[in-house]
């Protein structure tokens, strides 16, 4: 089975780790993502002003020409996946707004697009026990943190993702990996998300409180759904490391970073080096890479 | 500071311009606060989101619009999840800003030109596409 | 039924026709035993005959009475003694002698058919008790047009006959003759084996508020004068219009715990009721008056009962303001009524310029109670309220045996609860009749 794919700018560029993990890691799997030919950009945010229709139309203009290539959609980056899934909850519900937009579109899209996280894609459509005989190199009970963050699980009624309160998939996808997952209260807590453009020093404690809470809880690695909360808890260590000097550093991979070392790709193709914390140190000493 | 209360500051045309984008009845925040208890970036707020909701309520609007709350807000939606009267807080903090962003003469909360050198290569396009849309009119 | 063989007598006194007493007596009726049902004003209904809706169901509270009044007056094991009251009580429980001073009503209800004629050309016109001293009641007078009994009653100190010994329109209208000018008060005496207390409460006058005008301005009224004012029977059918001029107030203020839950000055405890009624009177109030503000000053929203919270959350939705904070002091500003108050959840001092101001005032006994509660020989608390025999245990019983107490008079109560305790005092009353049998 295929699905298709919405990779989002940012895993072009700054993610490429990500998506390219995520793609080697389909084959192994037994699925590929195909890509959404001529994709544009999914604006980046869900227009929380309720007569913004126009931020509507990149999301809509992306569900309707996916609808023409299938049923599936999926994405990696949880922002884009919230925005998409919650366009695509409003179009299937608010049939004024659906109308209007379809007739600015010039397209006749009903909602009627499957809308699945790569992750969901993973438990749903293969299923953790078939990953778990699948892997090749199981992760030695390494201490993951899954870090959900918001864009997942909120709101709840459109994100049907997980309990928003206490959920539990990543846990389960990491233990099929041979990860022992870690639980730390501030798994749903937010990462500063674009505060790190509007107030970076906000975000920079958001990560800081984030990271300590899972180490807190004997985390060795915080694992990540999504390029900016990736970017907040990765890149901007070294912002944590000047506004606390207690602070001490703690690698944050993507979910397919750790799928890929599990399936036993070969490291190299795996993108550390897009990496802030570099993660090979801790990998040596569990003997995985 | 005194409040003049009349039927006109209650129905002020900021409240109803806030309670318009944001689809939400302010009328329905029964001050609980819940929304501020949860709030990661409560901390660095002049005002906590349900005293915001408060003060723009009582068309305190020069108030309002003075202070960071809605701006640091990161629409994580932890308040609108967890509101017990079921106001979406965050939709609320967003129609602040719009009703900033959308003044005629154009009042952005952030200048590109001011970014340290180097920045906007440093950060994903993701962080900057959204942080634009939510701070530049 | 009656007395049986050991002389206990198996009948009962109920003092007061309010709701409470008007439920107890048709409770003990229906059980099969005889009840006196003693009422001091012309005719039975009490504080409910008062108010124009009743939360949290915004039903029409003479809808829901009248049924009761006219059961318990047509009731074969119930005898109204209207326009009454206990003056004496001997005896102990299964033998009270009571004696009941039957006022004079200067009307032979005997012959008199309510037809109303008299009320309907008594020249005599003065501010109505009943109406909270808003609208014009006559000297001959019954509270309302479904009075239960329907028979009027003259109030000496109005009628220019015995003010100036002239008039007598009423007589020589009577088309029955029913006047009669000469008429006394009476005593009766009667034989009862337990007794309910069942008098109801008062409000905290106005006129004690010295910060809110010492009711000294026409348009600050108290909750019940509001209830007047916004029911169809009323001094203004029902429309809201204010007593200084009778304009529609626009702007309007309502403050809860007005004598309430201020140990110092006035009351310590929560009168619990102001909170669901001035949500209530907001929101009756809006319906008629779209245009209209309501502000509401409160302390704390206590909604406890059953619907109760969800009506709160309803009033606010329907945009009435509430501010939490007390009201320091209100005084007139030309047409306008000035209130100083505070919102606290901003931490700011709010001033409203209000068209009409309504004090949640706090819920008293009667003064009256005082003298009852020596007659009966039971205590009475701190604040004049009728002392039940235990807080938790026993709620409805007194420490004398025979004597229980039902509604507001033992302390402040809503309705729904205030029947609760009726229908108490009246099983009480049966289990005590039903040991002697």
């Amino acid at each position: 089975m295929n699905y298709l794919y919405f990779p989002g700018c940012t895993l072009y560029t700054k993610a490429k780790n990500f998506d390219q993990t995520a793609r080697n890691c389909s084959l192994l799997l037994g699925f590929e993502l195909i890509e959404l030919p001529n994709w544009t950009c999914c604006g980046a945010t869900f227009p929380l002003a309720t007569d913004n229709l126009m931020a509507l139309l990149p999301p809509a203009r992306i569900l309707a020409r996916a609808k023409e290539q299938g049923e599936i959609l999926t994405t990696l980056c949880a922002i884009c996946f919230n925005v998409i899934k919650r366009t695509n909850h409003l179009l299937q519900r608010d049939g004024e707004k659906r109308e209007k937009i379809n007739e600015f579109m010039e397209m006749n899209y009903l909602g009627d697009l499957k809308v699945l996280h790569y992750l969901e894609i993973l438990k749903q459509e293969i299923g953790f026990s078939t990953i778990k005989d699948k892997v090749k190199k199981p992760l030695n009970e390494l201490q993951a943190a899954p870090y959900y963050g918001c864009m997942l699980l909120r709101p709840f009624e459109e994100m049907g993702f997980d309990d928003k309160e206490r959920p539990t998939l990543f846990e389960e996808f990491l233990e099929s990996l041979g990860a022992k997952p870690v639980d730390f209260p501030y798994k749903i807590e937010c990462c500063g998300s674009f505060q790190s453009v509007g107030s970076p020093e906000v975000a920079t404690e958001c990560a800081y409180r984030i990271l300590t809470s899972a180490m807190k809880q004997g985390a060795e690695v915080v694992v990540s759904t999504c390029p900016l909360c990736t970017f907040n808890l990765d890149q901007k260590q070294s912002d944590i490391l000047k506004a606390h000097l207690d602070f001490k550093t703690i690698p944050v991979l993507y979910f397919t970073q750790l799928l890929g070392v599990a399936m036993g790709l070969d490291p190299r193709t795996l993108g550390f080096e897009q990496n802030a914390v570099d993660p090979i140190p801790l990998l040596k000493r569990k003997g995985l890479v | 500071m005194k409040i003049e209360l009349s039927r006109d500051k209650v129905h002020n045309e900021f409240a109803k311009k806030v309670e318009w984008i944001s689809g939400q009845n302010l009328f329905a925040c029964y001050q609980c606060g819940n929304c501020t208890a949860g709030c990661p970036v409560a901390f660095a707020m002049d005002l906590g989101p349900h005293e915001v909701i408060r003060y723009t309520l009582l068309g305190l609007e020069e108030e309002v619009l003075s202070v960071n709350t809605f701006w640091l807000c990161a629409s994580c939606l932890q308040c609108s999840s967890r509101c017990p009267k079921g106001i979406d807080i965050a939709r609320v903090m967003d129609a602040l800003r719009m009703v900033i962003l959308r003044k005629k003469e154009r009042r952005d909360y952030l200048q590109i030109s001011e970014f340290p050198e180097g920045f906007l290569e440093r950060v994903p396009q993701i962080a900057f596409i959204s942080g634009f849309r939510k701070f530049l009119s | 039924m009656g007395s049986s063989g050991n002389g206990f007598i198996k009948k009962a006194m109920v003092i007061g026709g309010g709701i409470a007493g008007i439920t107890a007596s048709i409770d003990i009726g229906n059980a099969g035993y005889n009840v006196l049902l003693v009422e001091k004003l012309p005719s039975i209904g009490g504080r409910m005959l008062q108010l124009s809706e009743t939360f949290p169901t915004l039903d029409c509270a003479q809808c829901t009475l009248t049924p009761k009044t006219v059961e318990t007056g047509q009731h074969p094991r119930i005898q109204l003694h209207t326009y009454s009251e206990v003056v004496r009580v001997e005896g102990q429980a299964g033998n009270f002698i009571v004696q009941i001073r039957k006022k004079a009503s200067y009307v032979d209800w005997e012959k008199c058919t309510g037809c109303g004629l008299c009320q309907q050309k008594c020249p005599s016109k003065y501010p109505s008790e009943f109406d909270r001293g808003m609208g014009l009641g006559k000297a001959i007078y019954t509270l309302s047009p479904q009075a239960v009994p329907n028979k009027p009653v003259i109030n000496t100190s109005h009628c220019r006959y015995f003010l100036e010994k002239k008039c007598r329109v009423c007589e020589k209208i009577c088309p029955v003759g029913a006047i009669n000018y000469q008429q006394e008060d009476r005593i009766i005496e009667e034989k009862v084996g337990a007794i309910i207390v069942a008098t109801g409460f008062d409000l905290m006058p106005i006129e004690r508020f010295g910060e809110y005008g010492y009711g000294e301005i026409p348009d600050v009224i108290d909750g019940l004068s509001f209830e007047r004012l916004n029911s169809a029977s009323g001094p203004t059918n029902g429309e809201i219009r204010r007593p200084s001029d009778g304009k529609v107030p626009k702007e309007v203020v309502f403050i809860q715990c007005t004598g309430s839950r201020d140990p110092e000055r006035y009351m310590p405890y929560c009168s619990r009721v102001c909170c669901m009624y001035t949500a209530k009177h907001a929101r009756l109030y809006k319906h008629k008056v779209h245009e209209g503000q309501v502000y509401i000053f409160y302390m704390d929203i206590r909604s406890t009962g059953k619907g109760y919270e969800e009506f709160i959350q309803q009033t606010m939705e329907e945009g009435i303001l509430y501010l939490r904070g007390r009201v320091s002091r209100i005084f007139r500003d030309g047409e306008k009524i000035a209130v100083w108050g505070v919102d606290t959840l901003t931490g700011k001092k709010v001033e409203v310029l209000a068209d009409l101001v309504v004090l949640a005032t706090a819920i008293i006994p009667h003064q009256e109670v005082k003298a009852l509660a020596q007659i009966l020989g039971i205590p009475i608390d701190l604040y004049g309220f009728l002392t039940e025999a235990d807080r938790k245990l026993k709620p409805v019983e007194t420490n004398r045996e025979g004597i229980y107490l039902a509604g507001c008079v033992q302390g402040p109560k809503d309705i729904a609860d205030t029947v609760a305790h009726a229908n108490a005092a009246a099983s009480k009353v049966q289990s005590l009749f039903a040991r002697y049998s």
